[in-house]
């Protein structure tokens, strides 16, 4: 029970960093179906960065904290130059955001797959994972507490902080209200002064950058740094975004919601005496709750468990 | 405040277009494939050793049309795609965005699957066809209707909805996959029963579909009262009520005909081409319809063009990597992201015009004043923001 629910963390922080960078972009009224595309972007980007300071620093050298900087960074920012690709085509040049979103995905995942098969230096990379999961040393002394909550490696603290600076900072701070009125009327924002475009821009990359270290952790944490290929992380990008309605647009919830999410992603691991197709079933938990969630959410129809009133409508200021 | 500098306009001056002519709009497209086309040639200098952008131009031609059996075969995923675009377009024409072409293929050909698999053998070879081809199509109508139901009665958000329901049809997928295959290889061997006869060969049979799919739908949005009915819901949910069309009813009735069109690419996927099904057997299709409808800008006849133009990169794509050595099939997808990049932009200066704007002079101090007040509010504004950046 233990370690289920300490690997139900770890890959539940795959789906928070996807889902803080999906809402924080969703809150800017932009419905970014490029997330699969663009943590696959990270990945890429996150390992390169890796293998390029193990490569310089060779396996014995390498300190936790630059190898730690270098990755997450180089995630950033290929996860922003995704994010860019699609700010640019959907604020600047007003184009539909479903299909910019799923012409990103397409674009992230190939170019993931080709970098990390052809350009990426991987022998170091199971290296570097083993570097990137080192835990707390006091983790072991607290029994299964201790493993419960402090033997993660750095990225998964880095996603609930992450989380919780989002959730913060949408609902106290003024760039957050500017951020939310954006996505509910830009018109509005606009009248009262608001940079409508230099904000969406902010949201989309920032949102975008936070998704790329998914698609880090992904390989760098959770699966300890071997590659099979961009599918299996596109497929978590999916997750990610239905962990948003989830979780209500609300990234507080969403620490909790990625647990709950990584728990049912893994749970046909542990149940024993179910046959393969049963675990197949158990695998769709996520999918089924996410509709159920859904439908019960539009029922109930109360103002604030809505998608923000104008996602996935581009804005353009001398249409009225 | 009134230092010239902070009085700021804007350089380019963007307004909508009213109309644009036809010829000026398949320029400003052609001139957007041909950039995407540079750009991907481009790119493969990069990446292949040995090739040079006009090699990479000659391959893409002739991975498409080097040999009879490839024109075929390029035929026949542009019919594919066809008929799957078709399928989302009364959907998207009502504004409906149906993301769940992948699902609502696959769960069409599991059911036609399905049926040879179960009837394989037993009864004759029409009986199962026939069968099949009413258990698909019910299938992939069901698949769509489910999230049309909810969308009509209590608007469910139907972009996140028929994207979940894609994924659930793979999971069902793997559950049957499971459940069939005994022998834990995993894999559904091609079933032999109740597989559609071949019309002189065996891509003729899809090219007619196609051909026939086209025209119906063509017919049913341009000339079916269905389809005029589609068209006002999509342009003004409110007039549509307004003049008397029950709109739950027409989202639902358009959704089941999109669903359905869906259920019969999947039945032709099973009954034609692969006679098995794994979970990828929909290969993203229902994602590469959305983009053959939109670049058509949602016109069925323009639509035969996009999605030959899209199977011919992705052929042709498959073609310059054999050739020059790369197995890694993700060079194609980068390159066809590119080019979607391409024309997705470039209907921005389809539909709104860009003038380059002249520096004005001698604006009255007052105005600047005031400029000066608005500018200065934004730079705070912008500067939280850049605080809260780096905050992070």
């Amino acid at each position: 029970m233990v370690t289920f629910i300490t690997s139900a963390i770890c890959i539940g922080t795959v789906f928070l960093y996807g889902c803080v960078g999906e809402i924080i972009t969703e809150k800017a009224g932009h419905l970014n179906l490029g997330i699969p595309g663009i943590m696959c972007m990270g990945t890429a980007g996150g390992c390169w960065g890796a293998a390029i300071y193990m490569n310089s620093a060779g396996a014995d050298g390498a300190s936790f904290i630059l190898l730690a900087l270098i990755s997450i960074l180089f995630a950033c920012m290929f996860g922003a130059l995704g994010g860019l690709i699609y700010a640019f085509l959907t604020v600047t040049l007003r184009s539909n955001q479903n299909v910019t979103g799923l012409a990103l995905t397409t674009f992230g995942a190939g170019l993931a797959q080709f970098l990390m098969d052809v350009y990426v230096d991987r022998s170091h990379l199971p290296a570097a994972s083993v570097l990137m999961r080192s835990s707390l040393p006091f983790a072991d002394s607290l029994g299964w507490f201790g493993e419960i909550f402090f033997s993660h490696g750095i990225l998964v603290y880095l996603a609930i902080a992450v989380a919780i600076v989002a959730a913060v900072m949408l609902k106290r701070t003024r760039t957050g209200l500017n951020i939310r009125a954006i996505g509910e009327n830009p018109a509005t924002a606009d009248a009262a002064g608001i940079n409508v475009n230099a904000y969406k821009y902010g949201a989309i990359l920032i949102g975008s950058a936070i998704a790329g270290i998914g698609g880090l952790f992904y390989i760098m944490d959770f699966i300890g740094g071997s590659w099979e290929n961009a599918s299996t992380i596109e497929a978590m990008g999916w997750l990610s975004i239905a962990l948003v309605i989830f979780t209500l647009w609300k990234p507080d919830l969403s620490i909790l919601g990625s647990i709950l999410f990584g728990g049912l992603y893994i749970a046909a691991n542990y149940i024993t005496g179910i046959s393969f197709s049963q675990m197949k079933l158990l695998k769709l938990l996520p999918y089924v709750i996410t509709v159920i969630v859904l439908i019960v959410t539009s029922i109930m129809d109360k103002k604030e468990n809505q998608p923000p009133a104008s996602l996935g409508v581009n804005y353009f200021r001398e249409e009225r | 405040m009134t230092d010239k500098k902070a009085v700021r306009e804007p350089l380019f001056h963007i307004s909508r277009r009213g109309d644009i002519s036809m010829g000026k709009a398949v320029l400003i497209r052609a001139a957007a494939i041909v950039a995407g086309l540079i750009l991907c040639s481009v790119l493969c200098t990069v990446i292949f050793e040995e090739a040079n952008p006009f090699s990479v131009i000659a391959e893409l031609f002739s991975g498409n049309f080097g040999t009879s059996r490839r024109i075929w075969m390029l035929l026949r995923d542009t019919s594919l795609l066809l008929i799957a675009g078709l399928a989302l377009l009364p959907a998207f024409k009502m504004k409906f965005w149906n993301l769940g072409g992948n699902g609502q293929i696959l769960i069409g050909m599991l059911a036609a699957i399905a049926c040879m698999f179960y009837m394989g053998g037993k009864v004759a070879d029409g009986v199962i066809i026939l069968c099949m081809v009413v258990s698909s199509i019910l299938a992939g109508a069901i698949w769509a209707v489910v999230p049309a139901i909810f969308k009509a009665f209590f608007k469910t958000n139907e972009t996140l909805f028929t994207l979940m329901m894609n994924y659930i049809a793979v999971g069902i997928v793997g559950f049957c996959i499971n459940k069939w295959v005994t022998s834990g290889s995993n894999t559904l061997a091609p079933i032999k029963y109740g597989n559609f006869p071949e019309l002189g060969n065996e891509y003729m049979l899809i090219i007619l579909v196609a051909a026939v799919v086209t025209a119906a739908i063509f017919a049913y949005m341009k000339y079916a009262k269905h389809g005029f009915e589609v068209a006002v819901v999509g342009e003004s949910e409110n007039t549509a009520r307004y003049v008397g069309i029950n709109v739950k009813m027409v989202i639902i009735r358009t959704m089941a005909v999109s669903g359905a069109i869906c259920g019969v690419v999947g039945l032709l996927l099973a009954g034609s081409i692969h006679h098995t099904i794994s979970e990828t057997s929909a290969n993203n299709m229902g994602f590469t319809a959305i983009m053959v409808a939109w670049l058509a800008k949602f016109n069925p006849l323009v639509m035969i063009f996009t999605a030959f133009f899209i199977s011919f990169l992705d052929r042709g794509m498959g073609q310059v990597q054999t050739a020059f050595g790369i197995t890694n099939d993700a060079v194609s997808d980068i390159i066809i992201g590119l080019i979607y990049f391409c024309v997705i932009g470039c209907e921005f200066f389809i539909s709104y015009k860009v003038k380059l704007r002249k520096k004005k002079k001698a604006a009255g101090e007052g105005a600047d004043f005031m400029q000066g007040e608005a500018i200065s509010a934004e730079e705070t504004l912008l500067s939280a923001d850049v605080a809260d950046k780096e905050e992070k």
